[in-house]
């Protein structure tokens, strides 16, 4: 855990943002119908998802741990990253709606990908009323982690699976020009790792703060 | 004859057209070549950087605190 408390891994990925934004705004992209030049949102969009996921990933990495060992600050570590994770959600549908307003006519046009992604968003709201309405400390910790685990994998399906199989009009499902034509194109890799690399960390990065915060919190709470 | 010259001729002007759509999808190619998308950019990098001394700020106050317990 000592990590979190360094600063090179923080440099490093403001670098790696701030050189995405240079590159993705600069670099050549392919000329796609329907996209044209949003295509450049997979740089800032798509990040925002990619962040999401890692602090959630590591919110049910800590929920296991909590489990197995009953230990408070792995309960902390969890939820904090949670609420973070939410943050980036929010971003996400919130770039997402823009982008679909000028792409697609309507910020929310009950598309299967913006539904689904909206249910999930339920779902982990649902974690934080969940949380919120548990007074006994140990108990809140335990039904919560275990919300949290099974929360997670329906998530992935909802947002990640789900979409893909019918015929949604986000890019890369149903034929709409997207990753499949991306991959081909080096110059956009370029742009695009960097900033999913940057990104996800940027997220742990705001995770860890408030979970250094809500460390301090539950100390002084505790001696009085 | 005439018929038969005009349907090539039409189907080449379809194949032109049809060439051309393919090559003009709308990209903000002036945006680029008047060279404003630097101020673009420019905004977008000073905002971030903002952000990111705010965030080192944060750390540097939490380290501080942490220090004292």
């Amino acid at each position: 855990m000592k990590f979190i408390y360094q600063t090179w891994w923080k440099v490093i990925v403001v670098l790696l943002i701030l050189s995405t934004f240079i590159t993705g705004l600069i670099l050549p992209v392919p000329r796609l119908a329907v996209l044209h030049e949003t295509i450049r949102n997979l740089y800032f969009h798509v990040p925002m998802w990619m962040g999401m996921l890692s602090v959630f990933s590591i919110s049910v990495f800590y929920s296991i741990k909590y489990l197995n060992t009953g230990k408070e600050e792995y309960d902390l570590a969890s939820v904090e990253c949670v609420n973070t994770g939410l943050l980036f959600y929010t971003l996400g549908l919130i770039t997402g709606m823009m982008w679909a307003k000028y792409t697609w006519g309507e910020f929310w046009s009950g598309d299967p990908k913006q539904n689904s992604a909206a249910i999930a968003f339920l779902l982990y709201c649902a974690y934080i009323v969940l949380r919120n309405s548990i007074d006994e400390e140990q108990k809140r910790a335990k039904i919560s982690a275990i919300y949290n685990i099974f929360a997670f994998p329906i998530m992935i399906v909802l947002i990640f699976v789900l979409p893909r199989m019918t015929d949604s009009l986000h890019p890369g499902s149903g034929g709409n020009p997207a990753f499949g034509k991306y991959d081909l194109d080096n110059g956009m890799k370029l742009a695009f790792y960097p900033a999913m690399l940057g990104w996800s960390f940027m997220a742990i990065w705001i995770a860890t703060l408030r979970y250094r915060i809500r460390l301090i919190e539950n100390k002084r709470n505790s001696i009085n | 004859m005439k018929k038969f010259l005009t349907l090539i001729l039409l189907l080449v002007s379809f194949l032109t057209t049809y060439a051309q759509q393919s090559n003009t999808v709308e990209m903000a190619d002036a945006f680029r070549s008047s060279g404003k998308i630097y101020v673009v950019i420019a905004t977008i990098v000073i905002i971030f950087i903002g952000l990111a001394i705010y965030l080192f700020s944060i750390d540097r106050r939490l380290k501080k605190i942490e220090k004292e317990k």
